[in-house]
């Protein structure tokens, strides 16, 4: 049973590694030494594993966001959006607050600032979803493109440091920012990304509170007559989700870059809900693929400079992937059924 | 201000929000069809890159902006081939397969434009033009509405013919009753997975040609991400307009005016940041939502499989 | 009479149950053959096959004498055979003579002149009137079922298979069916008509198979029919049904036991809800329920019973009037504070809305109860004591589960029948709501339930029980209330004279 399971994890990771390695070789690229690379400058290496941990940080966040939404039925493709505005708001607020306050306050009232702007982003399309039954795909989709804008608008015309050529908001002092972790060059950051996938998948499978949730995703007409409150409690996913989404913007700012240039948007929720498919909604697993997506992002842009193969190698071989687990489930699930029906 | 608004600048405006919506037009009316017939196809995006794509690469090689346009139209095809496979005959989830399409198809575009071209960006000569006679004197009009490639007078052709399919074909109640309710479109006698295969085909094809229209006409040349979400907005345009192919187009055109918009700004050196006409068909659609929501049904069986018998 | 279909030794099976085992059966063109089983006998499976919606897994079916693959539903149609099915097999958004015309060639316009001749010429003779130009989902059942009628004459259909038709009809059209039915079986049509009702079979078959459990327990030919009188072949049939000689079940009529003494334990009064898009609304109801008393509610389905139950659980507000239980007034509480005082109501739709397929069968006991203690202690899910209880509930009720942590999706309806009744009794119960407890269980779960509620009322609880099965109403009930159009249009004390009086209020005529 186990050995099944991992294998239908770990299954289909090979299997798109081997597809993956045709199309490196159709391009004249050996996939070998390729996968090699990657794995040595993204994790084998002490820098490389550095930034792997580093750039994990913001991506935990998302996947905790996506968990939440996905797990009580809720489609949010708006993360992006939800990040860019946390990141601006947090960008903003950050370096004009430690001129006032502690910086320990400053950083916590940022972050909380960021989840609170993105929260009334995903207002609108929670109210909609929720009275009005209008379908969240789309709403969050235009709402990730409104939000892209208005970061923009954001930096260029309100937040814009006068101090700078380019339009870019003001910097946070290296000093003021998220602490790094002992001696390395790994922010804090992580384990706060770490601390939110594990604190929402205890919610969503050890609490009632995810309980709810969970009984709203799965048929929101059983929770409707168990006298839960659905238009409530969508809300609430939606404030929870886009406010997690907000804070891994803040994350990725006051951890990480420290201030938001025009234009900037590393659309890190497209790239992760093909990771927390993969896992399945499942947090520990979510940690896992994150790391794994993490390792293949850092290792491929080090490859794109030295072997000449683009970074977007990574987005091939994550939707091979996605695609390959789909099928090997959907595989298992009729052998399954077959062995039901033999029995009978 | 008032010098600006001249004919020449309200023609260029006009001609350039054309232009613009074209790509999102093929876009929403080839997904309007996925979802009447009961298919949320997500992947549309991933089939324009893969048409921009192809379709380029056709159009570069065979100096044919046709040629284009039909290896652009099959390379969506062949996209919406594996959703098919994998989402209509085996009934996987549409919106997981929709994105794992999406990406992979846009990184694999920009792995292949990369070895192909490297850092190079071959541009195509500029599209011959079909100019209508009579109509193109019109004062401003004129020169901005009925100079284009004659794709474009097609793909307001395809508007007349949607509607005509819709209403007026037994295709059109075929795939109306497989997003509302195939089961009591198979017991009629029609094979609802043939029907829906049609209508993921058919959004493949325009979808594909969308995306060789945004990159041989459009911009005139392929750089990697080049639909940028053109794709996602056709889903948006079908969802707002359900149904109604007429709906797509107004919408198609309002999106491209605000396109137009910023580009004509830059050119004429307005200083403003052009996100804030960005936002304007996003702002002016929520708010259409917010305030006409509770009309936005849609078909019954929109995402959910088919499976004859299934209890 | 020509033999038009041939079953022999058909077999399917689907995981954890023989929905058809070894069945034979002789279709013959001019005849109305009626098959006749409880739910879950596999009436339904069998209608799926002859229609090409499932393939059998063993047996042969042999058409006009020679063998068969029925694959697909169009096949079916290209073969004659022409199926009505249980559920409206109409697409709700198209008008009637667009449903009519769906499975033409697809590249062809849609020949509706034609169509309305044809459908004009149809109707003519068989007395129907159907406005092509309405969308089917403003269409009535009975109105539906005829359009889909249509459509199997249309396809000049040799067979016509009716699976339940008479469920949703009120008495006088279930009696516009049956003249319906012999007018095509003389024009030579050969008629398959399912029901569960002996009445109805012996009123208009002229053979009737009886399924018992997926096997076909037997036949009572054209010539039987004919040469017995209804209280003779009814006996015949219940011993095939049920293997025994005395009695009906379904006779199993409960003496009245009102206790006028008793103060009411629920009153309701003056009850009114808004109407909406797909129903009634309800219109001032009101009626009491004495300890131990079983009130019915009859009427035909889609006329308020739904509605009403839902707005006495609290699942939707009333805007106006009462709702006591021991006095206490329950009309400002909510679906948690009811349920908590002794209101409960059990649902019709187990699978759609009474449980969560995915979740355990431990979770689904406690859907009403999420958050409260001891199972869950400030918030937290108290695993092992959740699992415990469950357990102890499993066993209490006879819940046949592999364990507690087992999808609820996995188990037979029956069994998430008995899951859903422990949930509603348990911890202080009152008054129960039953809405339609018997739709689609088999007949050892009909009767336990059935069991059940009587063992319920006898404990002093108060019970209203909808149900469309006129038949359960009568066996169960000391008192029928008949809803029509959302209002009470009558009360009925169950005896001799219950069975008319109610018929009469269901089409709106006085008791």
């Amino acid at each position: 049973m186990i050995i099944e399971r991992i294998s239908l994890a770990l299954g289909p990771i090979v299997i798109a590694l081997v597809l993956a390695g045709i199309i490196l070789i159709v391009a004249g690229v050996n996939p070998v030494s390729y996968y090699a690379y990657v794995l040595q400058r993204g994790l084998f290496s002490w820098i490389g594993l550095q930034q792997t941990l580093t750039r994990m940080a913001p991506l935990l966040f998302i996947a905790a966001s996506l968990i939440v939404a996905f797990r009580a039925g809720i489609w949010n493709l708006g993360t992006d959006g939800q990040f860019l505005l946390g990141a601006v708001t947090a960008a903003a607020a950050a370096p004009l607050l430690v001129t006032v306050i502690p910086v320990w306050l400053a950083v916590l009232l940022s972050m909380a600032l960021a989840t609170g702007v993105a929260m009334l982003w995903s207002l609108v399309p929670a109210l909609l979803r929720a009275y009005q039954g209008v379908n969240e795909i789309i709403t969050t989709l235009m709402m990730t493109f409104l939000g892209a804008s208005f970061a923009n608008v954001l930096v260029k015309l309100v937040f814009l440091d006068p101090a700078t050529t380019v339009p870019q908001t003001r910097t946070l002092a290296v000093e003021d920012r998220l602490p790094r972790l002992f001696d390395t060059t790994v922010t804090s950051g992580l384990l706060l990304g770490l601390v939110a996938v594990i604190a929402v998948h205890l919610m969503m499978t050890r609490t009632a509170l995810g309980l709810k949730l969970r009984v709203v995703g799965a048929n929101p007409r059983a929770a409707l007559h168990a006298g839960l409150d659905v238009p409530g409690l969508t809300i609430l996913v939606f404030a929870l989700s886009a406010g997690l989404a907000g804070l891994a913007g803040a994350v990725d700012i006051l951890g990480v870059y420290g201030n938001v240039r025009a234009d900037w948007n590393p659309a890190y929720g497209m790239a992760v809900i093909p990771v927390v498919f993969l896992a399945r909604m499942n947090g520990f697993a979510a940690i896992a693929f994150v790391f794994l997506f993490s390792v293949l992002s850092i290792g491929g842009e080090s490859a794109a400079r030295r072997l000449g193969v683009p970074q977007d190698f990574t987005l091939v071989f994550v939707a091979i992937t996605l695609i390959v687990l789909a099928l090997a489930e959907y595989i298992a699930q009729h052998r399954a059924a077959a062995r039901e029906v033999r029995t009978t | 201000m008032t010098a600006l608004f001249t004919d020449v600048f309200l023609s260029a405006l006009l001609f350039g929000a054309i232009t613009a919506a074209v790509p999102l037009l093929l876009a929403g009316i080839g997904e309007q069809m996925s979802e009447k017939a009961g298919v949320l196809n997500i992947g549309i995006e991933g089939m324009m890159i893969a048409g921009a794509y192809v379709g380029f690469l056709g159009a570069y090689s065979s100096e044919s902006l046709w040629l284009g346009f039909l290896t652009g139209g099959l390379a969506g095809c062949a996209v919406a081939l594996i959703m098919v496979l994998l989402c209509v005959r085996l009934g996987l989830n549409q919106i997981v397969i929709g994105i794992g399409l999406t990406l992979g198809l846009e990184g694999l575009t920009a792995l292949a434009h990369h070895f192909q071209f490297s850092r190079t960006y071959p541009r195509l000569p500029a599209a011959d033009i079909t100019i209508i006679p009579g109509l193109s004197d019109i004062p401003v009009i004129g020169p901005a509405l009925f100079k284009h490639h004659l794709i474009v007078y097609l793909a307001v052709v395809l508007v007349i013919v949607m509607s005509f399919i819709y209403r007026r074909t037994q295709l059109g109640l075929n795939l109306q009753a497989a997003g509302d309710k195939p089961a009591a479109l198979d017991v009629a006698g029609v094979d609802v997975i043939r029907t829906r295969t049609f209508a993921v085909l058919t959004t493949g094809a325009l979808a594909g040609i969308g995306g060789a229209y945004l990159a041989n006409i459009g911009a005139g040349l392929f750089v990697p991400f080049i639909t940028n979400g053109a794709g996602f907005l056709g889903i948006v345009l079908a969802m707002l307009a359900r149904g109604r192919p007429v709906w797509v187009l107004a919408g198609a055109v309002l999106f491209g005016v605000c396109l137009s918009l910023t580009t004509a700004m830059q050119v004429a050196g307005i200083n403003m940041p052009t996100d804030i006409i960005n936002m304007l068909p996003f702002t002016a659609v929520m708010l259409m939502l917010v305030l006409f929501g509770r009309r936005a049904s849609l078909p019954a069986a929109l995402g959910l499989p088919y499976q004859r018998g299934a209890r | 009479m020509a033999e038009t279909i041939v079953l022999e030794g058909v077999t399917k099976r689907f995981p954890g149950v023989v929905a058809n085992d070894h069945v034979d059966l002789t279709i013959r063109s001019g005849e109305v053959h009626v098959l006749l089983g409880e739910n879950g006998a596999g009436k339904s499976t069998l209608i799926d096959m002859l229609s090409g919606v499932q393939q059998p897994d063993g047996g042969r079916i042999l058409i006009d004498g020679k063998e068969a693959t029925i694959s697909s539903p169009k096949l079916a149609l290209a073969l004659g055979i022409g199926t009505v099915f249980q559920h409206t097999m109409l697409v709700p958004t198209l008008t009637a003579g667009e449903n009519l015309l769906l499975g033409a060639p697809w590249w062809q316009m849609p020949q509706k002149s034609e169509l309305k001749a044809r459908v004009a010429e149809i109707s003519k003779n068989l007395g129907l009137a159907i406005d092509l130009n309405a969308l089917a989902a403003d269409l009535s059942l009975g109105e539906q079922q005829q359009v889909e009628i249509l459509r199997a004459l249309l396809r000049q259909s040799r067979v016509l298979i009716l699976d339940e038709s008479t469920s949703m009809l009120t008495p006088k059209g279930i009696e516009d069916l049956g003249a319906l039915m012999r007018k095509l079986a003389k024009q030579g049509l050969a008629i398959v008509f399912i029901t569960h009702k002996l009445k109805e079979a012996v009123a208009f078959g002229d053979r009737i198979s009886v399924l018992k459990l997926g096997r076909k327990v037997g036949e009572i030919t054209a010539e039987e029919l004919k040469s017995r009188d209804e209280p003779t072949i009814i006996a015949e049939i219940v011993e095939m049904m049920f293997g025994r000689r005395s009695g009906d079940p379904e006779a199993g009529r409960r003496e009245p036991r009102i206790q006028p003494a008793a103060d009411p334990l629920l009153e309701v009064r003056g009850l009114s809800l808004p109407a909406a898009s797909g129903h009634h609304g309800l219109k001032s109801i009101s009626f009491d329920v004495r300890p131990g008393e079983i009130l019915g509610l009859a009427g035909i389905d889609g006329n308020g019973q739904k509605q009403l139950a839902e707005t006495l659980a609290g699942q939707r507000r009333a805007v106006a009037g009462s709702i006591r239980l021991n006095g206490a007034e329950l009309i400002s509480k909510n679906q948690a504070e009811r349920r908590a005082m002794g209101l409960r109501y059990l649902t019709d739709d187990r699978l759609g809305e009474g449980t969560v397929g995915t979740l355990a069968v431990a979770t689904n006991f406690f859907l009403k109860e999420i958050g409260r203690e001891p199972l869950w202690l400030r918030g937290i899910e108290q695993r092992r004591a959740i699992a415990s209880r469950a357990g102890a509930l499993v066993k209490e009720y006879d819940v046949r589960t592999p364990s507690v942590h087992t999808p609820v999706g996995r188990l037979s309806g029956g069994n998430i029948q008995k899951l859903i009744i422990a949930r509603e009794l348990v911890d202080g119960a009152r008054a129960i709501i039953f809405n339609k407890p018997t739709h689609g269980l088999d007949l050892s779960n009909t009767l336990a339930t059935r069991e059940r509620i009587r063992e319920i009322a006898a404990a002093g609880l108060g019970v209203v029980l909808i149900s469309t099965d006129l038949e359960e109403l009568l066996a169960l009930a000391d008192r029928i209330a008949v809803m029509s159009g959302g209002a009470i249009s009558g009360f009925v004390d169950n005896g001799e004279a219950a069975h008319s009086a109610i018929g009469r209020l269901m089409i709106g005529l006085a008791a």
